[in-house]
């Protein structure tokens, strides 16, 4: 489903952020991308949507080697990807429930498909409550549930987070790793980036261990 | 509905929200864009107001023929005969001099002019009309009729319209260049508003792009901002124009009047005024979809 072969990613200005990284991740499969900052972490997962384009290897996902893959093609592959950041990335001057209904704007559901689908994604991560609030008002950790509610309203079949839990206490932390957690076990291959080496304790999980830009385990 | 036309609904939906958020600059650009397309609109409406007077005696020339104050009404038959049977002359109107004085009389503020006067001035005269409007042709048959003994003075009357018709022309070259500079204008004026709200938007653009929005859908509400702009410019022009033709009408019909004539100038007619509208929508459109190509693809996801 996701496949590293020999990736390297270069800088502008000669800085080696991955070193031939080649790994896999099987279809409905849950894992960890640990390492300190600067590991290479973020670089990797930014591969994954076409952020950033590998300077050498392929990352194919879903079939695709999204290394060469049209500018045009680009929204196509990351409407199949969930994307969760550290930032959230949320709109601040729209309702909670417009924030999640944005993903769905650009897709082929009609708008009582859509408005269901966005309640209900509100509601799998408990903010269905706080639908007309704005992000503003939520906690980080409620705003970083609305982030993965985003994510996937629009049922992907891959689900990618950049450190999800960095700027929240241990028990938002571990509640943010549960949900996906329940997302993975209806089929979602979740990959989270996390320096967070207890929470990844408490979760019997693969770990994929970016040391200097190289896989290290 | 089908998502292309949902999609299209709301894009249109998202630029007015737009506008009517930002109501204050929203009017103030459709107050610049309208003074601007107001000029050119307003000199075309005068042009088109002139040309129906214009292609009249464009269109007519006359000839008046006067003949001299000792001319017998003899000569006069005999060059109303000679006039009737020239193949070059559609008709010709005799108007004697007893009829030239009344005309005269009739005339407002002459009458008491004339009736001071001892003798009748006006000669005889005829009023030809030829059937060629060529300029040669006329002039040609001026130089013959002028080459009779009877005839004192001949007056080609289409000369006059002609130099105001090469006047109108000139005119109209100068409000198409007016209106190409104004229109740059107002692709310049919707390109800056648009990359205005680019800026402004970068967070929610590059959000979009993350989770999978596409180019298209991205520049939509920005193309309809940009056309609505434009429109909304283009219907304060022709506020504008109308406003200002039922102002200078007041003085015009007075003017008018004073010739015994009902000119008025005349607004845009139905299809033009349209024509104004959507060229300037179309403007603005253009001006918005040349920002979006400069400064969208500049803005990607990091």
């Amino acid at each position: 489903m996701i496949s590293f072969s020999s990736v390297v990613k270069r800088y502008p200005g000669g800085q080696e952020a991955l070193k031939g990284v080649s790994f896999s991740v099987e279809q409905g499969e849950f894992a960890f991308i640990a390492g300190h900052s600067g590991a290479g972490k973020s670089t990797l997962l930014k591969l994954i949507p076409a952020i950033e384009r590998p300077s050498a290897g392929a990352v194919v996902v879903n079939g695709q080697n999204v290394g060469t893959l049209k500018r045009s093609a680009l929204p196509y592959l990351r409407r199949n990807l969930g994307l969760v950041f550290q930032d959230q990335k949320l709109l601040y001057d729209r309702s909670v429930y417009e924030n999640v209904m944005l993903p769905l704007a650009f897709g082929e559901l009609g708008g009582r498909e859509a408005a269901r689908r966005a309640r209900a994604a509100l509601e799998k991560v408990g903010l269905l409550a706080r639908e007309k609030a704005n992000p503003i008002q939520l906690s980080g950790g409620e705003q970083q549930r609305l982030a993965i509610a985003r994510a996937v309203v629009n049922r992907p079949s891959i689900l990618i987070a950049d450190e999800p839990t960095a700027n929240l206490d241990a028990e938002s932390a571990a509640a943010i790793l549960e949900i996906f957690a329940a997302f993975n076990q209806v089929g979602v291959t979740v990959l989270v980036a996390t320096h967070d080496e207890a929470l990844i304790g408490r979760f019997a999980k693969r770990v994929l261990r970016l040391s200097g830009g190289g896989l290290v385990e | 509905m089908k998502p292309w036309l949902r999609q299209h609904r709301q894009a249109i939906a998202a630029a007015f929200g737009k506008l009517a958020a930002q109501r204050s600059a929203a009017v103030l650009n459709a107050l610049v864009i309208g003074i601007a397309l107001s000029l050119p609109a307003g000199g075309y409406a005068l042009l088109s107001s002139l040309r129906s007077v214009l292609q009249g005696a464009l269109l007519e020339p006359q000839i008046s023929v006067f003949l001299r104050a000792e001319a017998k009404r003899a000569d006069a038959d005999a060059l109303g005969a000679r006039l009737k049977n020239d193949a070059r002359v559609r008709d010709a109107r005799f108007v004697s001099r007893e009829q030239a004085l009344k005309e005269l009389q009739a005339a407002e503020g002459l009458g008491e002019v004339v009736a001071s006067l001892s003798r009748n001035p006006l000669p005889d005269a005829f009023v030809v009309r030829p059937k060629s409007a060529d300029a040669g042709d006329l002039e040609a048959l001026a130089r013959e009729l002028r080459a009779n003994p009877a005839v004192a003075h001949v007056q080609v009357d289409s000369a006059w319209a002609r130099r105001l018709g090469a006047l109108a022309g000139t005119a109209r070259l100068a409000i198409a260049l007016l209106a190409a500079l104004l229109a740059f204008g107002l692709v310049a004026i919707t390109f800056n508003t648009i990359r205005l709200q680019i800026l402004t938007q970068r967070a929610e653009i590059e959000i979009s792009k993350l989770i999978g929005a596409t180019d298209a859908f991205i520049r939509r509400p920005f193309f309809y901002l940009g056309a609505l702009q434009g429109l909304a410019g283009g219907l304060v022009a022709l506020g504008i124009l109308w406003a200002s033709l039922a102002a200078l009408n007041l003085g015009v019909a007075e003017l008018a009047a004073s010739y015994g004539s009902s000119f008025r100038l005349a607004f845009l007619e139905p299809g033009d005024a349209l024509a104004v509208a959507l060229f300037s929508g179309c403007l603005g459109w253009l001006g918005a979809y040349l920002s979006v190509s400069k400064y969208l693809l500049e803005i990607e996801p990091k």
